[in-house]
């Protein structure tokens, strides 16, 4: 049984301008699968990631066309709430991005501005069940209310994790997590990916293609702004159909 | 020689000086030795200012100790004999006396200033003459010193780095040295002034009519507290009630939710504000403001509305203030990480959510030392309040009353007729000095605290 992929991309293109950064991508994400985006800087892999929750609706100069649907529905339509989109496709950063306020606060800022907790013993679940979800708790339980600044760059960024999960969304899109940590703390942010995995439809955007096969299911490989090849991620890494993908995986260039 | 012939010739010399070393130095190059360090040009400053330098540090420690010289030889005179014991008819004399004997005035109004003049006269030209001959003296040394260093290996141009360093480091200390003699100045004549009035009486008393000072009692009259709530409640609430939504707003608006092309226009415009003349703003708070201020108290049946009111010239001081607030809150903004901004509107934050929980706390001590240096600014600020805001100190917490500054009460002490040792005067001072403490502080935690945030994001 098959169900229908959460988000599907129809000839998507993004312009800066005059200038074309994603042309005509087309491409599914599965409920319940591990999605990520190589390719070489420039490629347009963040940007694309970037369309899939509106966020370049804050460069001034950015224009999508083509269709996002999310369960079916466009989410460039006129109508669509921007705020309910972002709580439902949540977004982890390159750099760790958490604000200048206490680890609690920090978790508890997306349950706050959607108005999730009805009482403040349900904020402290939330917060509690976001952090052990993002395999934190136990490192910081005790120091809540330390700022969330002072925490080491992993640190940082599962709490970040924490935070985007704790709005309790559908999809989390995360742009190149691991790009600014140490290995251990990428062993971990990965460790977390495959825990999180099945929950949450993830899309991850990655320079790092050892990362890329160890946690995702399904490879989209990005070149100058087109999609070269979108498959399940053995068939990228083992056997390629396209020469670019090839080149790529192998070292030639990029 | 007068002192013009004087710098002229000592410039002439340099210049002289400057000439010579270029040219023999410029005949180094001939037999092309390997490299030289130093250019013709910089053997030539380096005579120059060797032959400038030493007659102008001279002349400026005499001219602080020559008067002083001149005084005591009259004094050493039989005709000083006569003089009065020291007070103020000696010093006038003696000022006559001077005046007399350098030719600038005709007649005196005492004799004994008639009969010291011609002393005058020798004594200053006695020492006008060692003056001139040491400074053509030291300048003459200095280059010929400076020109037997001329030569080919002589390291000029290191030199002449050297000594411009040091004059960098005179243009500087110049102005710390200003500030510090100013501040000196203002402690000393507080001293005098605290010698009279209790500082306790002045600082806490809340009667101030510095029009009818009892001598013996002059702390009675010279209570500044009404003064020092007149300037916070017109700096520092009604102000700042004007500026620090207006400013803060306008400052969200240009960084957050503006055009570019907007905000290319509107910011320039916006600090504009900041370069009216604050003339200007006053007989806008005078003639404008304070007029209608006091209709509309008439209006919402306040009887005592005055057209001094507190409320006009700390409206118009508010408009004042807004480029700086805005400014300081624009940069502060600006200077939060963009990263923040993204990940609170991923979260599904609107703007203003985002800039009300995100941006404002981030930017909060950078605003915050914006808000203080306002503050600094507004109660500083003299000449609205010289037009707009009343004489009559009052402590009230009315807007519509009138109430006057410190910085007002500075001005209407010092100006008109005033002898110079009376508490009356003194009180100018011992104002001053509390203001420029003040300030003083509120610059001082401001940039504390701007810099204790800028530091969090580095």
């Amino acid at each position: 049984m098959t169900f229908p992929p959460k988000i599907q991309a129809r000839d998507v293109s993004v312009f800066y301008g005059d200038t074309r950064a994603i042309d005509h991508v087309s491409i599914d994400v599965a409920q319940d699968n591990v999605v990520a985006f190589i390719g070489p800087s420039g490629c347009g892999k963040s940007t694309f990631l970037r369309t899939l929750n509106r966020m370049n609706d804050t460069v001034a100069s950015a224009r999508v066309d083509g269709q996002i649907l999310l369960d079916g529905e466009d989410i460039y339509a006129p109508d669509m709430d921007v705020v309910q989109l972002r709580a439902r496709v949540g977004m982890v950063f390159q750099k760790p991005n958490p604000f200048p306020k206490s680890i609690y606060e920090n978790v508890a800022y997306g349950p706050r501005i959607h108005g999730l907790a009805a009482a403040r013993a349900d904020l402290d679940e939330m917060v509690e069940r976001s952090l052990r979800r993002a395999g934190l708790w136990d490192e910081v339980k005790d120091r809540l209310d330390d700022s969330g600044t002072a925490l080491s760059g992993g640190q940082q960024q599962r709490l970040c994790i924490a935070r985007a999960i704790a709005v309790d969304p559908e999809v989390i899109l995360m742009d190149e997590p691991c790009s600014a940590l140490d290995p251990i703390a990428t062993a971990k942010i990965e460790e977390l990916i495959h825990e999180l995995k099945g929950r949450y439809a993830i899309v991850i955007v990655t320079h790092n293609m050892q990362q890329a096969a160890r946690v995702s299911q399904q490879t989209a490989f990005f070149h100058l702004g087109q999609l070269v090849e979108f498959a399940p991620t053995s068939d990228i890494f083992t056997n390629p159909r396209e020469e670019r993908t090839r080149d790529y995986i192998t070292g030639r260039y990029g | 020689m007068s002192a013009l012939g004087l710098l002229f010739t000592v410039a002439g010399l340099a210049l002289i000086g400057w000439l010579v070393a270029r040219m023999r130095a410029a005949t180094f190059r001939r037999p092309r030795v390997a490299r030289f360090s130093a250019l013709p040009a910089h053997h030539g400053w380096f005579v120059g200012i060797c032959t400038l330098a030493p007659p102008l540090i001279f002349l400026a420690v005499w001219s602080a100790t020559a008067p002083a010289l001149v005084t005591d030889a009259v004094l050493a005179t039989p005709a000083a004999a006569m003089l009065p014991p020291p007070g103020f008819e000696r010093a006038s004399i003696l000022s006559e006396a001077r005046e007399l004997g350098a030719g600038r005035s005709q007649g005196a109004f005492h004799d004994l200033a008639e009969k010291l003049a011609p002393a005058y006269a020798r004594a200053q030209h006695r020492y006008d003459t060692i003056a001139t001959a040491a400074a053509l003296l030291l300048a003459f040394a200095g280059g010929a010193l400076a020109f037997t260093r001329v030569r080919p290996d002589f390291a000029a141009r290191t030199q002449v780095e050297r000594g411009v360093m040091l004059m960098l480091l005179v243009a500087s200390l110049i102005a710390i040295l200003t500030t510090v003699g100013i501040v000196a100045s203002l402690i000393y004549e507080s001293v005098r002034f605290f010698r009279l009035v209790p500082a306790g009486e002045f600082l806490f008393g809340t009667h101030w009519s510095p029009q009818v000072v009892d001598s013996r009692d002059p702390g009675a009259s010279l209570g500044a507290l009404p003064l020092f709530w007149g300037t916070f409640f017109i700096g520092a609430v009604i102000a700042m009630a004007v500026a620090v939504p207006l400013g803060l707003m306008s400052a969200i608006y240009l960084t957050q939710y503006a055009r570019p092309v907007t905000r290319r226009w509107m910011k320039p415009t916006l600090e504009m504000l900041a370069g009216v003349p604050t003339v200007v703003y006053g007989y806008f708070a005078a003639l404008t403001v304070a007029p209608a201020v006091r209709e509309l108290g008439v209006a919402i049946g306040i009887r005592w509305a005055s057209s001094e009111s507190a409320l006009a010239a700390g409206l118009v001081m508010g408009i004042m203030i807004i480029p700086f607030v805005s400014s300081m809150a624009d940069d502060s903004i600006a200077a939060v990480p963009a990263a923040m901004r993204d990940g609170s509107l991923a979260m599904g934050a609107t703007t203003s959510e985002t800039i009300r929980k995100v941006m404002l706390p981030a930017a909060l001590p950078g605003v915050v030392g914006g808000i203080l240096l306002a503050v600094s600014r507004a109660i500083g600020e003299t000449m609205i309040v010289v037009m707009a805001a009343s004489g009559v100190a009052t402590l009230t917490l009315n807007p519509f009353a009138s109430t006057t500054t410190v910085t007002k009460q500075i001005v209407d002490l010092l100006t008109g007729e005033a002898e110079f040792t009376s508490a009356k005067t003194l009180a100018a001072f011992a104002l001053g000095l509390t203001l420029f403490a003040v300030t003083l502080a509120l610059n001082v935690v401001a940039l504390v605290v701007v810099k204790r945030y800028r530091e969090s994001y580095e």
